[in-house]
């Protein structure tokens, strides 16, 4: 070893932006290592030889490979470890939950921080992601044809890998723009759209077509593309459904789900001064939820000029589903937390607008399936939080469009299409999916897992059928 | 991109046009819609198709000019392109077995209700036609529901054109005459809808509206388009947009789709002021 390990117990710590000044901007929060900061955190990592950490990454990528060429100061080399098995690096180095996964499983958290894997992930793609003389060999045709349904990364990692192998790939996508939850769910500041977008021209380069306004189910079938001669099509949809609480006073206006709020944010830039996107000015704020996706509803309204934003959630800050490194960022930007509290009526004026938020205060009682302490609600507690606006962010699940649609094809009680092994296929012959499409709201990594391992079964499929 | 093959003012504030829109024309069925984007970075509109050719692989759009977003619309003309047109969304209207059906048109919503008339003719049913307008100078569509509908009625507020009086008037008249619906389609502004329903309840006909709530996605993902229908939430997009007007919260329904006013009203005149520049520059 040509370098001396670094024994700090702390991860080199990520710059990032003002807290105060962030808070009423869009830019990313987070700023990235610099080259002696990555290379000093590379050489935190002991290289393990079981690789703990790399049994605990959903792709399984070489950790301590990858890490070890950034400390020896060959990024080529980190590169070219890290794109051999992830599609997305520079997305998921930024939005992993890492303390669940590969740093929760690393050697060097035991008596201090992790490793910062994520952060030296982002750092490697963003260093190649900068050079320009980046050449995508359009790979040689194998004469077949296969559809992607939803552009998420689910689909975008299938439509990749497929195209890699020589397949003529068209991908589907029911929005305006492609990107799935990377563009219309999570916000600039925590995922640049410029990546999302030069993902996207990388596998146009590598000849995928991306078809936008295409709402399969609507105005395409599944069993139309077969019709015109795709030979296997990946489903991977998303859970876009957003669920409500179900208590009076949801309709009145300055309700929305996030998915509502945050597509009028980031997929319609209301976040850019000369929008055309309708969105109201609201100054307190209540957000009902406690995981990525309320984090994200609660910072956007803060930068969208609430003095006060609150997240109420039904558990204490220990459970909170959201990634750690986002509950700090928001604690950092001045929202609150009302925990142990669950709504039980949305407020309204005569105007019919929000007014506030009444809820029961709530207690931790005995865990339940999920292994967490199941919250009871306290006798006469209720209480009132004044709001303007109520960002509901309580869950999402598949949307049905596809499943009633598509005869033959399988879902479970959740809406959740049914596969019948690691490739995705499901119930259709030639149909595979993944992502949140199959497990319900979920991950951005698991869901590109999810997208490539159909990959190799489609193509298995194909090749068998073909013989 | 979907090319404007043909535009036509129907009136000071409405307009036609055709679109090239191949896929959608060939799925298109009455009581769908289409969601456009007039230009990149515009707003997420939704539609009426109101006439499509499976043939020419047309479909036929009627627009009231009223804000920012259709202002936009109508800069647009033959042989430009509207940058996204997404469909057909939304369930087609149940019209299977019915013989004598009253179609009730407000305004604008002539265009959501003339391809539910136009299908019940085809299919063979009688069609009674009522559309009303505020004069004479807003009427729209006369000639087309004239050639579909077996009995058609004009109606204003004020008496400029056909007969004085509201669409209920008429309907009410047609009613007390004897003639026995098996349905009444309402489709109009929200308060014409619910004194439709008040009134086809009364006399225990069924009704099914059309409705219009703000709308993004037009897929189900948003549930921006969500309204109070027997009590239950539905979203507008997938569910509907038809659904039975005698089940449908109407005053909710009103409030929500004065969510944005000020901010819209805000961009109207900015839409303006740029148009007028345009003009004099
Ligand atoms: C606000 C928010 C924050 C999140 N933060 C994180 C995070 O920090 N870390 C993390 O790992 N995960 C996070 N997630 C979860 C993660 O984004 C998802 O698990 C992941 O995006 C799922 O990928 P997917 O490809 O299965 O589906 P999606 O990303 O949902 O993409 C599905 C795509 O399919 C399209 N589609 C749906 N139906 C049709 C149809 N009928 N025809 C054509 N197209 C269709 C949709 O429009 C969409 O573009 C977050 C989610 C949200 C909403
Ligand atoms: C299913 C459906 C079918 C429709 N069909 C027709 C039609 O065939 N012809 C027609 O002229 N109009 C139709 N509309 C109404 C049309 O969508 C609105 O007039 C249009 O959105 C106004 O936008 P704007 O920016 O020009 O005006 P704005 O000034 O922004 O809005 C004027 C009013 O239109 C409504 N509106 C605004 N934005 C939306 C939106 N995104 N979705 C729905 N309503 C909105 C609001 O009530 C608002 O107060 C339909 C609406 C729906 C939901
Ligand atoms: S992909 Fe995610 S889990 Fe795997 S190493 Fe990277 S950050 Fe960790
Ligand atoms: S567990 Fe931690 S220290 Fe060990 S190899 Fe993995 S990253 Fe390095
Ligand atoms: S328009 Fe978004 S759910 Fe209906
Ligand atoms: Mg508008």
């Amino acid at each position: 070893m040509a370098f001396e390990r670094n024994m700090d117990p702390k991860k080199t710590p990520m710059p990032t932006q003002d807290a105060e000044k962030r808070s009423h901007n869009f830019e990313e929060v987070a700023l990235g290592y610099t080259y002696e900061m990555a290379v000093a955190e590379a050489r935190r990592c002991l290289h393990c030889k079981n690789k703990p950490c790399q049994s605990a990454c959903p792709v399984a990528i070489d950790i301590p490979g990858f890490i070890g060429r950034i400390a020896e100061e060959d990024l080529q080399g980190a590169w070219e470890i890290l794109s051999a098995s992830t599609a997305l690096p520079a997305v998921c180095g930024r939005v992993c939950p890492q303390e669940h996964q590969c740093e929760g499983k690393c050697v060097r958290g035991i008596k201090g921080e992790p490793v910062g894997i994520g952060r030296l992930e982002r750092f490697v793609a963003d260093w190649h992601n900068a050079r320009e003389d980046q050449k995508t060999e359009k790979p040689k045709a194998n004469g077949h044809k296969v559809a992607i349904v939803g552009s998420g990364p689910a689909g975008l990692t299938c439509a990749g890998e497929l195209a890699k192998m020589g397949y003529e790939v068209t991908v589907y996508e029911a929005l305006h723009q492609a990107g799935g939850v990377l563009v219309y769910g999570i916000p600039e500041f925590r995922l640049p759209k410029a990546i999302v977008a030069q993902e996207i021209e990388g596998l146009k380069k590598l000849g995928v077509k991306v078809e936008t306004n295409m709402v399969i189910g609507k105005v395409l079938t599944i069993d139309d593309l077969f019709d015109m001669g795709n030979e296997a099509i990946f489903v991977g949809s998303g859970a876009g459904l957003p669920r409500f609480m179900n208590i009076p006073g949801e309709n009145l206006k300055g309700v929305y789900s996030a998915n509502e709020y945050l597509t009028r944010v980031n997929l319609m830039k209301a976040y850019q001064q000369d929008s055309k996107t309708p969105i109201q000015r609201s100054q307190k704020v209540a957000v009902v939820g406690g995981g990525n996706v309320a984090m994200d509803a609660a910072r956007c309204a803060r930068r969208m000029g609430a003095d006060e934003v609150t997240i109420v959630y039904r558990r204490s800050m220990n459970e909170l589903p959201a990634r750690k490194e986002e509950v700090e960022h928001a604690l950092e930007e001045g929202i609150a937390f009302k925990t142990l509290s669950d709504p039980i009526e949305v407020l309204g004026d005569e105007n019919g607008f929000v007014c506030g938020l009444r809820c029961i205060a709530m207690e931790l009682g005995e865990p339940d399936e999920s292994g967490r302490r199941r919250p009871v609600p306290v006798k006469d507690s209720a209480f009132d939080i004044p709001v303007d606006a109520v960002i509901v962010a309580i869950g999402t699940s598949p949307n049905p469009l596809i499943r009633k649609t598509t005869p033959g094809l399988e879902t479970n009680k959740r809406g959740c299409i049914i596969t019948e092994d690691e490739g995705g296929l499901t119930s259709r012959d030639g149909v595979y999916a993944g992502g949140d499409a199959v497990t319900g709201a979920a991950t951005v990594i698991l869901s590109m897992g999810a997208g490539k391992e159909a990959a190799k079964a489609m193509d298995a499929y194909i090749k068998g059928k073909n013989q | 991109m979907f090319e404007i093959v043909k535009k036509e003012p129907l009136n000071a504030t409405v307009t036609k046009m055709v679109v090239k829109a191949p896929l959608i024309a060939r799925k298109a069925q009455p009581g769908q819609f289409i969601i456009f984007r007039a230009l990149p970075d515009s707003e997420r509109i939704p539609l009426t198709i109101a006439d499509y050719d499976r043939e020419k692989g047309t479909v036929t759009i009627i627009f009231q000019i009223v804000g920012r977003g259709t202002m936009e619309l109508n800069t647009l003309n033959v042989g430009d392109s509207i940058n996204d047109f997404v469909g057909p969304l939304g369930t087609p209207s149940h019209l299977d077995g019915l013989k004598k059906v009253a179609v009730v048109g407000g305004g604008v919503g002539c265009a959501i209700a003339y391809p539910v008339a136009k299908k019940l003719h085809k299919m063979g049913a009688q069609v009674h036609a009522i559309t009303g307008f505020r004069n004479k100078e807003l009427v729209i569509l006369e000639q087309d529901f004239r050639d579909i509908s077996d009995v058609y009625k004009i109606v204003t507020d004020d008496g400029s054109y056909g007969e004085k009086g509201l669409v209920t008037d008429a309907l009410e008249q047609l009613i007390k005459e004897g003639n026995q619906y098996d349905e009444v389609f309402a489709i109009g502004p929200l308060i014409m809808m619910k004194f439709v329903c008040l009134l086809t309840k009364k006399y225990g006909i069924k009704t099914v509206v059309s409705m219009n709530p703000i709308m993004i996605d037009g897929t189900g993902m948003c549930g921006g388009c969500r309204l109070t229908v027997g009590g239950e939430t539905k979203f507008a997009c997938v569910d509907g947009p038809d659904f039975d007007g005698h089940l449908v919260d109407f005053d909710e329904a009103m409030k929500r789709g004065a969510m944005y006013r000020q901010f819209e009203a805000r961009e109207r005149e900015e839409e303006c002021e740029l148009m007028q520049k345009e003009v004099e520059g």
